[in-house]
């Protein structure tokens, strides 16, 4: 226990977190990678999955493609890329995007699957054409699946990124695998710490969205 | 705006027949009524004129003009649809949800809504609903602005499937009733779809009956179709013969004459004798 | 290829040092979800609290689990035993909320009929709840078993020895076969423990095709 109460005293340092290598560098390295790694993986992974919701169709392609992503290790696709790409950002936001895709896909394709499909087809007899059906209708009463997906993904990638250090990348990764190498165990608890405060806070974040959006009227 | 399905079938690709060579001319202004139990192909029928489905073969008209021949978006939003669920779009408020149509043709903000309003009204429901979700009406309520919002676009043609076939019944008689001061109103050309035998009574000008597969089994005014039902099908399905419409009067003691039907459930009294002699009538 | 030839025997021993520490976090983990979903259907007030709770463990990155997890368990960091619970807890939370909503899914009609006919509260439970139950109960365990044991191979980092090790070797050392095999022996791995509970479900349940596992 004398670990803990260790890693806690550094962590409530100020000289912990200032300082170009501080753990608040190293935090906001962390959430910048999760940041460009969900928005890219957003740009590629919407309109994908809402094109699936929308028009029915390549749902079983996804499935099966989240299916083989859940099954294949981060840390094997990390070192696979990393050995081609060097050390770097490169292989970890290869591995980051090819995590958060799938899950952003399959939030997108179960929300606008989860509009009431009489709703839907009132608005298309209202004389809505695709576009307006999806922008309208299916994205807005969809949006907490939708987002949803998105939650997952950025969870997935916050985890992930702590493995980034592992070929060469800054974030929250570099002072834990740095307690590792040393056998420092206050430091390899800290960091490990501030990882799981980030994925919770995040977690709760989204959380909170996803209930607010539920509260609004329509989405009993 | 009269409407004309000229020989359709519809095929679907399972190979399940639901429509086979349909023909039938409604005339302008009047309220036809699609009467069919499920697996008629009556709702079927009823969204190729919208073209929310199109035939396998043969041409639905509107005055004259091919539907096939204009972009399905456009159609829509000049024919009003009223369906069964209200299919109001839950996170839009009442008068948005009206105002859908007129938004979708350009109209502003503003005009959309005041043209909403109005015809809340005309449905009979305060304006005051208008700022409501769809979720805090009644079914009842829904379906009026159901057919509000069908009316929003200024369609000629209104196109209506089973849209009071989930309220209770006395809302139901309520919303029929309405639905006939809109039709006298507002003269547009509507066709509605129902397996309730006595809501097609009540509304149609002219009633279709259709059979298993979409075929025509009889077409005509009401007092036409349960007078002389044309085949057994008709008269069964009406429950003319040996059913519910088949009645039966037993002369009182005060000379009034009670009315039955062939199961023997008493249905009421008629007071007055007709002009012919009683014993004219079977039963008794 | 000469480098996977030469080191078969190291590859077997880390496929079967990879099963040793999945096979029991997964039956920990189902054996744990279980009872959790028993009583979370049971106590309907505390469901959501006890379903999204375990749930939240999920968002608990893998890594930093390793090594916060020791301080609570008593392990050492290297501790085969610290990977297999911390992987049994990640199974846990996938598994706890399928397995309450698959019981909770089971025909109240059903219920109703084996009450009506003289079961006990029980009785009921293990000849009606759970073998109705049984499709959905089984669809999560898959989802937790190919999960499992794709995570295992991030102990490597902490020196744990597993499948994982051939990408912490492969990489320091260079060598792009040593890290293919180990994703291939993986995918194996998934694969045929997946076929093997779809076959289980089949002999098990064979009233019921077994359900694909669901995407998310």
């Amino acid at each position: 226990m004398n670990h803990l109460s260790e890693a806690v005293r550094w962590l409530l340092d100020a000289a912990t977190w200032s300082g170009p290598t501080g753990l608040g560098v190293r935090t906001v390295e962390h959430l910048q990678y999760t940041l460009v790694a969900v928005l890219l993986s957003a740009a590629i992974a919407l309109p994908i999955g809402l094109a699936i919701g929308h028009f029915g169709r390549g749902k079983n392609v996804a499935v099966a493609g989240t299916g083989v992503v859940r099954a294949l290790p981060t840390l094997g696709l990390l070192t696979l890329v990393a050995l081609f790409t060097g050390l770097g950002l490169t292989a970890p936001m290869v591995a980051f995007i090819t995590l958060a895709v799938p899950s952003i896909i399959a939030g997108a394709y179960s929300g606008v699957e989860s509009v009431d499909p009489r709703v839907v087809d009132a608005a298309r007899a209202q004389g809505m054409n695709g576009w307006q059906t999806l922008l309208t209708v299916q994205i807005p009463l969809g949006l907490p699946l939708i987002i949803g997906g998105i939650r997952l993904a950025v969870l997935q990638v916050v985890g992930t990124a702590t493995i980034a250090a592992y070929v060469g990348a800054g974030g929250l990764g570099v002072p834990l695998f740095l307690g590792l190498r040393t056998n420092d165990y206050p430091l390899l608890l800290a960091a490990s710490l501030v990882v799981i405060a980030l994925a919770i806070v995040l977690d709760g974040a989204f959380d909170l969205a996803q209930r607010l959006i539920r509260r609004l009227p329509g989405f009993a | 705006m009269g409407i004309e399905f000229r020989r359709v079938t519809k095929t679907y690709p399972d190979g399940t027949r639901a429509v086979g060579d349909f023909s039938l001319v409604v005339p302008s202004h009047s309220l036809t009524v699609l009467l069919g139990s499920s697996g008629s192909g009556k709702t079927t029928l009823l969204r190729m004129v919208n073209r929310m489905v199109d035939p396998t073969s043969g041409q639905v008209l509107i005055d004259d003009a091919d539907v096939a021949a204009e972009a399905p978006v456009a159609l829509r939003r000049r024919i009003g649809y009223v369906m069964q669920h209200s299919g109001l779009l839950p996170h839009r408020r009442v008068i948005d949800n009206v105002a859908t149509v007129p938004r979708l043709n350009g109209a502003s903000r503003r005009e959309a809504r005041e043209r909403a309003a109005e015809l809340l009204a005309v449905v009979g429901l305060d304006p005051s609903l208008g700022s409501r979700y769809p979720g805090q009406l009644s079914g009842g309520q829904q379906q009026r602005v159901g057919v509000a919002r069908a009316l929003a676009g200024d369609p000629n043609i209104l196109l209506m499937d089973e849209p009071f076939g989930s309220v209770d019944p006395l809302v139901r008689i309520e919303l029929q009733r309405e639905l006939k001061r809109i039709h006298t109103e507002l003269r547009k050309t509507i066709i509605f779809v129902t397996h309730d035998i006595d809501e097609a009574l009540t509304l149609g000008d002219q009633i279709v009956v259709l059979r298993p597969g979409g075929e025509i089994a009889q077409t005509g005014a009401p007092p036409e179709i349960v007078e002389n039902p044309r085949d057994d099908f008709v008269a069964q399905f009406l429950g003319v013969a040996g059913g519910r419409r088949s009645l039966r009067a037993t002369v009182r003691d005060d000379g009034g004459l009670s009315i039955s039907d062939s199961t023997g459930r008493p249905l009421g009294i008629l007071e007055a004798l007709p002009s012919k002699a009683p014993g004219s009538l079977p039963g008794g | 290829m000469d480098w996977i030839l030469l080191n078969l025997p190291l590859i077997a021993d880390l496929t079967f040092a990879h099963l040793a520490l999945c096979i029991p976090a997964i039956l920990l983990a189902a054996a744990v979800s279980l009872p959790v979903a028993v009583v979370a259907n049971r106590l309907r007030p505390v469901r959501e609290v006890l379903v999204s709770g375990t749930g939240l463990l999920y968002a608990v990155p893998s890594l930093p689990l390793f090594v916060v997890l020791p301080v609570v368990i008593g392990t050492g960091v290297r501790d085969p035993l610290n990977v297999v619970v911390a992987l049994a807890i990640y199974g846990t939370a996938l598994m706890v909320r399928s397995a309450a909503d698959g019981l909770d899914a089971v025909s109240a009609d059903a219920r109703t009929a084996a009450t009506a006919q003289g079961y006990s509260r029980w009785g009921r439970f293990w000849a009606v709840d759970l073998p109705l139950a049984g499709p959905a109960l089984l669809a999560g365990l898959r989802v937790v078993s190919v999960s499992t044991i794709s995570l295992v191979s991030v102990s490597a980092v902490i020196g744990v020895q597993s499948l994982g090790s051939l990408f912490t070797d492969g990489f320091q050392r260079g060598i792009v076969p040593s890290i293919m095999s180990g994703l291939v022996m993986t995918a194996v791995l998934a694969v045929g423990l997946d076929r093997l509970l779809v076959l289980a479900g089949r002999v098990c349940m064979p009233w019921s095709a077994a359900r694909e596992a669901p995407g998310r």
